[in-house]
């Protein structure tokens, strides 16, 4: 059993913060790696990646956003309370390294996942520009953590309610064409990575995406996360999550996230009338 | 009961099942299990050879007589006993080994009409202890303080824990998944080995006292060199071969294509066919096709047909004589309405524009000469291409090696396809204090081979930690 230590509601309750006891995972875990967790017998396995690690209070921390049935049972959950399985820690870490100036780029939740690697990116020496975007002023989420450990950081809102008015891609070009940029992070939404990865397509800057299709074990056996990167056929929990932006197959991956879409969206409206009742 | 030289007429006893019509729409286990008259009646059907034939064709040397004698005896006690000496699970050994090709396609009685039901007879061992038996644990021999780390709990694995316990080691499983039990778990399915058999195994290991770590994925969470570091002296790798095969042809990742390794375990591990009340989703297809002919595409193909399929076609490339699974298993199948396609190759998936699967195009093969697995190579016919409709396909290929814990481990030596490397005759792997068996090391076998080895590796550890690597 994973113990729940501390606890937050984001974005009006539509994300939640989760820090958990994880000894085993938490000395492990490096940045760009993800857990799958289950939260009862009767769970789905959900893969989400950490958005920070506590080796010495052996704890880890997950963020995610309340969008499907097993996401609402994980919401049920309060702090004492208890996930019943976590594995980890899954997937590559990110390459870190010294390359000068690089951008990060986080939209939604996907922010959450950027963190750490932003953190990692900044501890070994990088001038790194941060550019954070949410649909309005109220889902942005972890802006101070974001300005502690950027060099620069932008806001956008798609209804601008908060900093630029627009999407980040506007931003990201804007600082692209400002030049010499070395390497850029996405992560978020899938149409985000996919048009971040089309921009700087344009300006020839290596990107960075994080995928998180449908997973089963995050192990290697069950080839349920399969994406095309450059024409061949990867399993995202053991070759990624992390691909090279610009050889991702976003359209395939858009669909393949559609696959069970009409089971979930019951479900979830099945489970949301039993919790009102 | 029969007379001695009346032995002769008794014939096979059949095993009660449910009806196909059925079954074909529930998990429930298929066949029902003898009686205890049942068991007698066709116990009594074994000649006691002197030089049992179906023992040589046991992997693992089952003393078939000897059990067999013991249940017309009405001794059932002493026939589980007997059969545990060599056999740590017969309850899943009955009801899933190859009898046909194992001890019962050896058995003198079969020569002339059918053989003595020496897996049904196994099972109904094993199945009376576990009802009506007395629960007593097998006897432990004085702790060692020696401790021992098994990866992976399949059949292989439970093997050595179970063994080196018994020796009075301290003995703990690791495992990936959050349930233990390898295939037997997560692969084949409810209506042929229900996972309460499988969990009451464990449960007996642990009351011996196994320590079972699930969560645990060797080679991220822990690696093997920490496992020494915490003061295990000996590790047993038993870590299956849990990486699918795909066909590698246009439009594989359209959504309705499955690995079967994810088909079965979304229905079995995580219990999709009781979805909603599991929140794990499953594929409900109409017109489904499994490709592969082994046990794994018949366990497919069967559980389409109980996930509500209109039809379910198995596709496969060569002819029935090849087709690898249990002859039970195809006959069962067969009864449940499933068709074969026989001599006919995949050569790409169609799509809408949702990106589902809506047909698959085939070619027609015809057999040529044998190719090195001595079967005769299926040769494609020109211009046979046609189009069958459908809107799930089952991928069962095969497997091969899963490379995250070989491949984060070093000094472990592999094969050229991954699989890792071992004395045959101990186990031991080309790292200190590292063992290995099961499928990992032969690639996708049976469950009694990936026994044995777990038996010869145990001896191995044992004598090891007694007398030095
Ligand atoms: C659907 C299906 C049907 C089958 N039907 C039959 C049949 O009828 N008769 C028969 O004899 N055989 C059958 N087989 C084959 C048989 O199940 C296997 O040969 C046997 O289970 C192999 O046992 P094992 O212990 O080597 O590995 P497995 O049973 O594969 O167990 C390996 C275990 O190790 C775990 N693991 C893997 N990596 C790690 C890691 N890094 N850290 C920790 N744990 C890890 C896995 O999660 C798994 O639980 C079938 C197989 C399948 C898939
Ligand atoms: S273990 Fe398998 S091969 Fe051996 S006697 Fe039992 S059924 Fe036959
Ligand atoms: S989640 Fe099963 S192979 Fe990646």
């Amino acid at each position: 059993m994973f113990k729940i230590v501390n606890r937050k509601e984001m974005a009006g309750g539509t994300i939640v913060m989760n820090e958990i006891e994880a000894p085993l995972i938490a000395k492990k875990a490096k940045p760009g790696q993800f857990v799958i967790l289950k939260a009862a017998e009767t769970g789905e396995r959900i893969p989400l990646t950490m958005a920070d690690t506590n080796p010495d209070k052996g704890t880890i921390t997950i963020i995610y956003m309340v969008v499907g049935k097993s996401t609402a049972l994980f919401k049920t959950l309060n702090i004492g309370d208890s996930y019943q399985d976590i594995i980890g820690p899954l997937g590559k870490p990110t390459h870190l390294e010294k390359m000068g100036k690089v951008v990060c780029v986080g939209g939604g939740t996907g922010t959450a996942v950027l963190y750490p690697i932003t953190r990692g990116l900044k501890n070994i020496g990088n001038y790194v520009i941060g550019i954070v975007g949410a649909r309005s002023k109220d889902i942005l989420i972890l802006e101070d953590e974001m300005k502690a450990i950027t060099d620069e950081l932008h806001i956008c809102t798609d209804d601008g309610s908060y900093g630029h008015h627009g999407f980040v891609t506007e931003v990201l070009k804007t600082v692209l064409q400002a030049g010499d940029i070395k390497q850029v992070v996405a992560i978020g939404p899938v149409p985000m990575m996919k048009f971040v990865s089309k921009i700087t397509k344009e300006f020839n800057v290596p990107t960075m995406v994080s995928l998180n299709p449908i997973m089963v074990d995050g192990t290697g056996m069950c080839g349920g996360c399969r994406v095309s990167v450059g024409g061949e056929t990867k399993f995202a929990c053991v070759d990624g999550p992390e691909f090279d932006g610009h050889l991702v197959d976003y359209d395939e991956l858009t669909r393949r996230l559609q696959a069970y879409c009409e089971d979930e969206k019951k479900c979830y409206n099945d489970f949301c009338t039993l919790q009102q009742a | 009961m029969a007379e001695k030289d009346s032995k002769k007429t008794v014939s096979r006893q059949k095993m009660p099942e449910q009806k196909p019509e059925i079954r074909r729409r529930n998990f429930e286990e298929v066949p029902t299990g003898y009686t205890v008259q049942m068991a007698m009646e066709e116990a009594s059907r074994c000649l006691q050879c002197k030089k049992p034939g179906c023992v040589e064709g046991c992997p693992v040397s089952v003393d078939i007589p000897g059990f067999i004698s013991l249940i017309l005896k009405g001794d059932m006690t002493g026939a589980i006993r007997n059969l545990w000496t060599k056999n740590a699970l017969p309850a899943v050994c009955g009801r899933v080994c190859p009898q046909e090709v194992q001890c019962e396609g050896n058995c003198i009685v079969g020569k002339k009409g059918e053989p003595v039901a020496i897996g049904n007879l196994e099972r109904f061992a094993a199945d009376y202890e576990r009802q009506n038996g007395t629960g007593v644990l097998p006897p432990r021999e004085a702790p060692t303080g020696k401790k021992i780390a098994v990866v992976g709990s399949g059949p292989s694995g439970l093997t050595v824990a179970g063994d080196l316990i018994r020796k009075g080691h301290e003995v703990t499983v690791l495992e990936a998944f959050h349930k233990p039990g390898g295939v037997l778990v997560y692969g084949i399915p409810e209506f042929r080995l229900p996972k309460e058999i499988v969990f009451s195994e464990v449960a007996f290991l642990e009351k011996q006292g196994v320590k079972l770590e699930c969560n645990a994925v060797v080679g991220r969470t822990v690696s093997l060199d920490e496992l020494f570091e915490e003061g295990y002296e000996a590790i047993y790798l038993g870590v299956g071969a849990g990486l699918p095969k795909f066909l590698n042809v246009p439009g594989e990742n359209l959504i309705g294509i499955l690995s079967a390794n994810e088909y079965l375990t979304r229905t079995n591990l995580m219990k999709a066919y009781r979805y909603p009340e599991y929140d794990t989703p499953i594929p409900k297809a109409k017109d489904v096709v499994v490709l592969g002919a082994g046990n794994v595409a018949m366990d497919s193909a069967r559980t389409a047909m109980r996930l509500g399929a209109d039809r379910v076609r198995v596709v496969y490339r060569r002819s029935r004589e090849e087709m690898p699974a249990r002859k039970a298993e195809i006959h069962h199948a067969e009864e449940e309405g499933i068709e074969f396609h026989l001599l006919t190759n995949p050569t790409r998936f169609m799509g809408n524009d949702a990106g589902r699967l809506t047909g698959m195009e085939c070619l027609k093969m015809e057999l040529g000469e044998p190719d090195a697995s001595g079967r005769r190579r299926p040769i494609a016919i020109k211009g046979s291409e046609f189009i069958m409709d459908c809107d799930l396909a089952i991928v069962a290929v095969g497997a091969g090696a899963n490379p995250l814990l070989t491949q984060s481990t070093e000094g472990l030596s592999l094969n050229k396809w991954g699989y890792i490397v071992t004395d045959p005759e101990s186990g031991k792997t080309s790292k200190k204090g590292v063992w290995a068996g099961g499928d990992i090391v032969t690639g996708s076998a049976t469950v009694i081979l990936a026994m044995g080895a777990g038996r010869k590796a145990a001896n191995s550890i044992h004598d090891y930690l007694t007398w030095g690597w």
